[in-house]
């Protein structure tokens, strides 16, 4: 369980945090999201005593995370997988850490046979490819078998092999009753393994609940349509009140009206349809309608945030996967 | 690399050994041996620093055996009279310059973490910060004073076979020539861990480096400089001339006394390594 309280944090004049208020619940996996700049690793670096606090409070386990007893045992952590001295090798690097908590060197080759790093243990972390640094991050986190693990935007510049296969560890490490709080700035990332959500813009917390509460509560539902009469179905749409965008070719998403009433009002007025389907707002549409206002600093991508009907209705986290990603 | 589609948490065939207490120095100690023997910039340092100091008090002696064997022998009974004082600080004169590889050790030993971002790493598992540093600089004191040992015994011993040939080499049993070389080594040790409180201080291996050659070197350069009026004044307090009376056999007149020259050098060595601590305590990681 981490509780923050009012958790602030200024550097000069900027300030990073904002009084954050929440708790991160024990068991399953909580997404901590937020465009880049919005204060993730700040409030990931005051959780583990990193940086001291401007103002409020942040607990683990009830207890500021230095008086943890065996701060291993309890808190794994990955902020940065290169926070390693690379003249080490793996195994010195893992054994270590261990000896601080009292942990046993065979706790050291079960972590590395985990991730996978056994063959290459006794090789210097500074020849390690990306993904294998970011594997022995996650070895130096699970060493202490803590009941919360965090992670700091994880799969961060990783292969599609990669970014599945953290994937499938954090839901393994849930499925297990672990508590995984995870940051990311990958909306569709968090889709696939979070449970819960805290989303932050500047510092500031701006939503806390479910996934499917979140689409629910910040994406309108919308119905996409094909047509061979899009003038004649945008007036009918039009006049029972729903919103029209003609993305041409016939193909049209329409909002304010549900999927059955869209087919009733083309029945009635005779408009032939080639498609109708619902339109689920996915979390990426729904993170970056949220956030827009509170990016850091706007890029100014063509139909990105802030564009009145930019990102559609259309399965935004296959078709924009990484707008969030272009608003640095 | 092969995808482990079935990762689990624990993978471990036995539990974790129930602990009680807290974790603590004794931990973070044997982590911290493990953390300096684990780099080869520490062997190389280390071998650095005892070449480099014998081999200047090699050639040092060497020198004065071959300057004295040309001496008229009137000469020759003058200089051996007065020789069991020199030859046993010639042999270790080296130490001018191995307290500066020691120094770069030291320093490096607390501004890798930083240079590198271990820094992070190390402080979300041992997060009490002065147990952290304190065992830092234990690890690092002691393997400075066992290799500064080894040094300053190697450069005597060697030094006065040199000096022998002209037989105007001291033994160690004469008086004050084992605290000379005892306090060799002492020297050494403390110089490494002044310069790691200005690595802690500092956090830049450039930085800190430098300024301990400032403090252990260009001080005592620029102490040659000053009028004879004020040398005498200021220069027994140079942290060179101060922590140097320990291992020259005979006090020059206007230095301290070697245990209190060497009691002043530690003392700036703890004001640095207090400093370093409280910086430490107070700033983000």
């Amino acid at each position: 369980m981490i509780e923050a309280r009012g958790l602030t944090k200024r550097y000069g004049d900027t300030v990073a945090v904002d009084n954050l208020s929440f708790s991160v619940a024990p068991g399953k996996i909580t997404g901590f999201l937020g465009p880049n700049g919005a204060g993730k690793t700040t409030t990931m670096r005051l959780i583990l005593g990193l940086d001291r606090p401007s103002g409020g409070t942040v607990t683990v386990n009830g207890k500021p995370f230095a008086e943890l007893a065996y701060p291993m045992r309890e808190v794994g952590a990955l902020l940065d997988a290169k926070a390693v001295h690379g003249g080490r090798s793996a195994y010195n690097h893992l054994l270590c850490l261990a000896q601080t908590n009292g942990l046993p060197p065979r706790r050291v080759a079960e972590v590395l046979a985990l991730v996978g790093l056994s063959e290459v243990e006794r090789k210097r972390s500074k020849g390690f490819s990306l993904g294998m640094g970011q594997r022995l991050g996650i070895a130096a986190a699970l060493l202490g078998d803590p009941a919360i693990l965090m992670f700091d935007e994880p799969v961060n510049g990783l292969d599609p092999e990669g970014i599945l296969w953290i994937r499938n560890l954090m839901k393994a490490l849930a499925a297990e009753g672990r508590t995984v709080f995870v940051s990311s700035h990958l909306m569709s990332e968090m889709e696939n393994t979070a449970d819960h959500l805290l989303v932050i813009g500047r510092g500031r917390l701006i939503a806390d609940c479910t996934v499917a509460e979140f689409i629910a509560a910040n994406s309108r539902q919308s119905v996409r349509v094909r047509t061979p009469h899009p003038e004649m179905l945008a007036r009918v749409v039009m006049g029972a009140g729903g919103t029209v965008r003609d993305d041409g070719d016939g193909l049209m998403v329409l909002q304010g009206l549900s999927v059955s009433q869209v087919g009733d009002l083309a029945f009635d007025n005779s408009v032939r349809l080639h498609e109708l389907a619902p339109a689920q707002a996915s979390l990426e549409q729904a993170f970056m309608e949220l956030t827009a206002s509170s990016v850091q600093f706007h890029a100014g991508v063509p139909g990105g945030p802030g564009v009145p009907g930019g990102p559609g209705g259309s399965g935004g986290a296959e078709r924009q996967p990484a707008i969030a990603g272009e608003v640095v | 690399m092969a995808t482990t589609t079935a990762p689990v948490g624990r993978g471990a065939q036995h539990a974790l050994p129930a602990v009680r207490g807290r974790a603590g120095f004794a931990g973070t100690l044997r982590s911290e041996l493990t953390k300096i023997r684990s780099v080869r910039s520490t062997y190389w340092s280390l071998i650095a620093m005892a070449v480099v100091t014998i081999g200047l008090g090699a050639l040092f002696c060497f020198g004065k055996a071959q300057s004295f064997s040309h001496l008229p022998p009137g000469a020759q009974a003058h200089a051996a009279a007065n020789s069991i004082g020199q030859s046993t600080e010639m042999s270790l004169f080296g130490l001018i310059l191995g307290q500066l590889i020691i120094a770069v050790l030291g320093a490096l030993t607390i501004t890798a973490e930083y240079t590198t971002g271990m820094i992070r790493t190390s402080m979300t598992v041992m997060p009490r910060r002065s147990t952290w540093l304190a065992a830092k600089a234990v690890v690092f004191g002691g393997v400075a004073m066992v290799t500064g040992m080894v040094t300053a015994f190697a450069s005597y011993f060697i030094g006065q076979a040199i000096l022998s040939s002209q037989h105007i080499n001291s033994t160690i049993g004469q008086p004050g020539v084992l605290r000379a070389v005892v306090g060799g080594g002492l020297f050494l040790t403390a110089c490494g861990l002044l310069s790691f409180g200005l690595g802690a201080m500092l956090r830049h291996s450039a930085g800190a480096i430098a300024a301990s050659i400032g403090v252990l070197f260009v001080a005592y350069v620029l102490g040659q400089f000053l009028p004879a009026d004020w040398a005498d004044h200021v220069d027994k307090w140079i942290p060179f001339n101060a922590g140097a009376a320990i291992w020259e056999n005979v006090s020059a007149p206007n230095m301290l006394r070697p245990w209190t020259g060497f009691a002043v050098l530690c003392g700036y060595a703890a004001v640095v390594l207090v400093g370093g601590l409280i910086l430490f305590l107070r700033r983000d990681a």
